[in-house]
């Protein structure tokens, strides 16, 4: 059977980076490829190219056997390619039913079908098994239900070629899973997929073909049984990685930082204690209440009763701000708009928080000695940029986490909070993170780590808390947990 | 490549020597001494108050009551120097009521959460009123005395071969300059405007900044006033009006982003000069300063326009 879609020999350069080299891509009906590589890999690129959004220099497209060329994302999507992108690309001030049909709205008229658009837009949602109802303002939404709309919008196109860019990155494993699902039903109707995420067991269990890029070159294209996840990996970093998660034992030290009965916006009643020296893993779902409870025991959500103490001195931390002057660091899950400011170099957001280190009593800044640590952070911290000049924009999602931790680092907090640090991190870099973890663990510091990837948070942490709907469900040892258990603790309640 | 991009990074600079290098053509006597002295004296009120314009535009804010407190600490100032106070208590007393009115937008837009843009245009209209009610509408004069008549003769007088209004503007160009780039505060300046929300996650005290920046804008403005003031030997309730719009259009020149988190201090000068040289050209050739408004905001709408093409190719 001929290729839905066929990519030959594509070709694209930005500037004098060659980002692929001559690449070949099949999707077929009814099969799923699973899109490997590391992050810069060019998967991306690859991916614009085929949505219309980047125009290609040389090669070949075939659809449904005719040669074709996009020239912008619309004639794409009218021909029934659709994209699930990676970044949000949806409006927080429109309701989640306008965001879903905006630039198609139907109309009679010139007067827009409301009534046909919430219909619509609600048959979607239904069919992703999301509780949301189609005017709710899409800024009010948690991050993985934001990425359900997106998917919803993209089925809604009815496309033939659905593009999946890591979808499942902000989403927990349930809603994961209707995701997969989902794609069962859309290659039962005979579309073809291309579905790229940096947790391979998802593309072994979803996919059917694989198709590996590493530096721009397609290095290995195939049948999914015919891979094992270790050749995988072989191929996608070109080297052997041993470990995925080095885990260095704990040197636990005296309680660092004790939670009483903590009630916030989303938390009801946590109580908790963390030590130094330990690596406190979060898990739940979304919505469970993790990213409320971090935020509240950094002073960005609003205490509402309940207590913090701090090595044993009670602290009030009602802002960020007095967070930060007690020890604690928080590298946000939502590095785009909360995390950095993307228009500005390395250097500058690495400093940020930490500018008192440099500035003198009358508020000048040492540029000699913020350039000397913002040189030793990039280095202890592996960041690849150019320097601490270039902008935090130009970087990979898995070099601007490290300058997100780089910045919390900087101040030498206490107590660390990480949530969602390896989103859209691709393997060899989120190695990287954990052997950073490891070392700040070593140095005495009190790590709480947010996660929503389960091997990540058994693999790494030294105790794991379980939330849902707000509450504390489950506490685990190391060497108690398993996926089962969590999974049991984070549904209960539900 | 370092030539090109030297090239975009001094796209401002590169305008105005291309548009000195037209005008100088057209009209030999625009290169003389006298002319470029005059340029720099006209301009130097639109630089202070568009210095102090910068620190707002940084932070994605805009004042539009510049022009309104330029003639209210006028005013202020004229009457003082009137009552015979010492020089600089008078003028330290106008730049502290100054940087009041600035704060008070600052509180309205830190505190109350009132857009900038809609906080400023109260205070302009405000400040505006209660300037003609304190001046009754009719101009103040410093008064025939010796304080007046120092007040007068640093108005008039030069340093350095230079003329003290210059003087004045290159000074508050170094410290703001320092500020910008050297001082902790600069740094928070660029980084509510970057991303507020970031620079309040990492500690940073957003309103205090805010307030400080507004501040630092009715100051220059206040300091404008006070220049203007001695140029003339008294306050008009009207002086000012419009200034507000010279300032926006000579930040925007200098490259400075009205969406905040980006601009330098020498772009603004830069920006300030080419409205300078502008006017100055439109002057010496007799055009009609009813065309000229319309030349002005042609050339202003081309290099904007320019910058907005080089950065949607970057």
């Amino acid at each position: 059977m001929p290729a839905l879609l066929q990519l030959k020999n594509i070709e694209k350069s930005f500037g004098t980076v060659h980002v692929l080299k001559s690449v070949n891509l099949e999707i077929h009906r009814g099969r799923a490829v699973g899109l490997a590589g590391e992050n810069g890999a060019g998967k991306s690129t690859l991916m614009k190219i085929l949505a219309g959004i980047y125009s290609r220099d040389a090669g070949q497209m075939i659809y449904n056997g005719e040669t074709v060329k996009f020239t912008n994302a619309r004639q794409a999507i009218d021909a029934g390619i659709a994209v699930i992108h990676q970044e949000l690309n949806l409006l927080p001030e429109l309701s989640v039913a306008e965001n879903m049909f905006l630039g198609r709205e139907p109309t009679k008229l010139g007067k827009i079908q409301w009534q046909e658009i919430y219909s619509k837009t609600q048959f979607w949602l239904d069919k992703l098994k999301q509780k949301i109802d189609p005017t709710t303002r899409l800024g009010t939404l948690s991050i993985a239900q934001q990425q359900m709309v997106e998917i919803a919008r993209a089925l809604s196109l009815n496309a033939q070629v659905i593009v999946m860019d890591e979808p499942t990155d902000a989403l927990t494993d349930i809603e994961a899973q209707i995701l997969f699902d989902v794609m069962k039903d859309l290659k039962a109707e005979g579309k073809g997929i291309v579905f790229i995420s940096h947790r391979l067991a998802e593309i072994f269990t979803s996919c059917e073909d694989i198709a590996i890029l590493r530096d721009g070159h397609m290095v290995h294209q195939g049948h999914t049984e015919d891979l094992t996840e270790h050749e995988l990996i072989h191929h996608m970093v070109g080297r052997e990685l041993t470990d995925q998660y080095p885990y260095t034992a704990a040197q636990t030290g005296p309680v660092r930082l004790a939670v009483k009965e903590l009630s916030a916006k989303g938390c009801q009643e946590i109580s908790f204690t963390a030590y130094s020296g330990e690596v406190l893993g979060f898990s739940g779902l979304v919505g469970a209440g993790r990213t409320e409870l971090a935020k509240t025991i950094f002073g960005a959500n609003a205490l509402q009763s309940g207590s913090i103490e701090i090595d044993g001195k009670p602290v009030q931390i009602s802002s960020p701000r007095q967070g930060i002057a007690n020890g604690i660091g928080y590298v946000t899950e939502d590095r785009k708009s909360e995390g950095l400011i993307q228009i500005h170099s390395v250097g500058t957001n690495m400093t940020l928080a930490g500018l008192a280190r440099f500035t003198s009593a009358l508020g000048m800044v040492n540029r000699q000695s913020e350039e000397v640590t913002i040189n030793e952070f990039i280095k202890a911290f592996s960041i690849k940029t150019q320097g601490g000049e270039s902008l935090v924009q130009n970087l990979s999602g898995g070099n601007q986490q490290k300058v997100s931790i780089a910045k919390s680092v900087l101040v030498e907090p206490r107590i660390l909070i990480l949530d969602e640090p390896t989103r859209g991190v691709d393997v060899g870099a989120k190695r990287e993170i954990y052997t950073l973890i490891n070392k700040l663990k070593a140095e005495g510091m009190c790590i709480l780590l947010v996660s929503s990837d389960m091997p990540e948070l058994l693999g790494i942490s030294d105790r794991i808390m379980v939330l849902a709907n707000g509450k504390l469900t489950g506490e685990f040892s190391r060497d108690e947990a398993t996926q089962e258990k969590i999974m049991h603790c984070a549904v209960a309640g539900q | 490549m370092n030539i090109k991009q030297a090239a975009i990074d001094n796209k401002s600079l590169i305008g105005l020597i291309i548009l000195m290098a037209v005008v100088s053509v057209i009209n030999a006597n625009f290169l003389g001494v006298d002319n470029l002295l005059n340029i720099l004296r006209q301009t130097s009120i639109n630089a202070v108050i568009a210095m102090g314009m910068t620190f707002v535009i940084i932070t994605s804010g805009i004042d539009l009551s510049v022009g309104s407190i330029l003639a209210f600490a006028g005013a202020i100032c004229a009457s003082l120097i009137g009552l015979d106070t010492p020089l600089t208590l008078a003028v330290i007393a106008t730049l502290l009521v100054g940087a009041a009115l600035g704060a008070t937008s600052g509180v309205v837009i830190a505190y109350a959460g009132v857009q900038p843009f809609i906080a400023t245009l109260v205070a302009m209209t405000m400040i505006r009123g209660a300037t003609l009610v304190y001046t009754g509408g009719r101009p103040i004069s410093t008064g025939m005395h010796e304080v007046a008549d120092r007040f007068y003769d640093f108005g008039a007088g030069y340093t350095l071969g230079l003329p003290n209004p210059v003087v004045v503007a290159i000074l508050v160009l170094l410290i703001c300059w320092f500020v910008l780039t050297h001082t902790k505060l600069g740094r928070y300046v660029y980084a509510i405007g970057g991303n507020e929300n970031v620079a309040r996650l990492t500690g940073v005290n957003v309103r205090a900044v805010k307030i400080t920046v507004y501040a630092i804008s009715g100051t220059l403005a206040a300091l404008a006033g006070i220049i203007l003031t001695a140029r003339l030997g008294s306050a008009q309730p009207t002086a000012g009006t419009g200034y507000e719009l010279d300032a926006i259009a000579a930040v925007v020149l200098g490259g400075t982003s009205l969406m905040g988190g980006r601009g330098r201090i020498f772009g603004t000068i830069i920006g300030a000069l080419i409205i300078g040289v502008l006017n100055n050209a439109l002057n010496i050739m007799d055009v009609s300063s009813y065309y000229q408004m319309i030349a002005k905001g042609a050339v202003i709408l081309l290099a904007v326009v320019v910058d907005s093409r080089g950065k949607s190719n970057e």
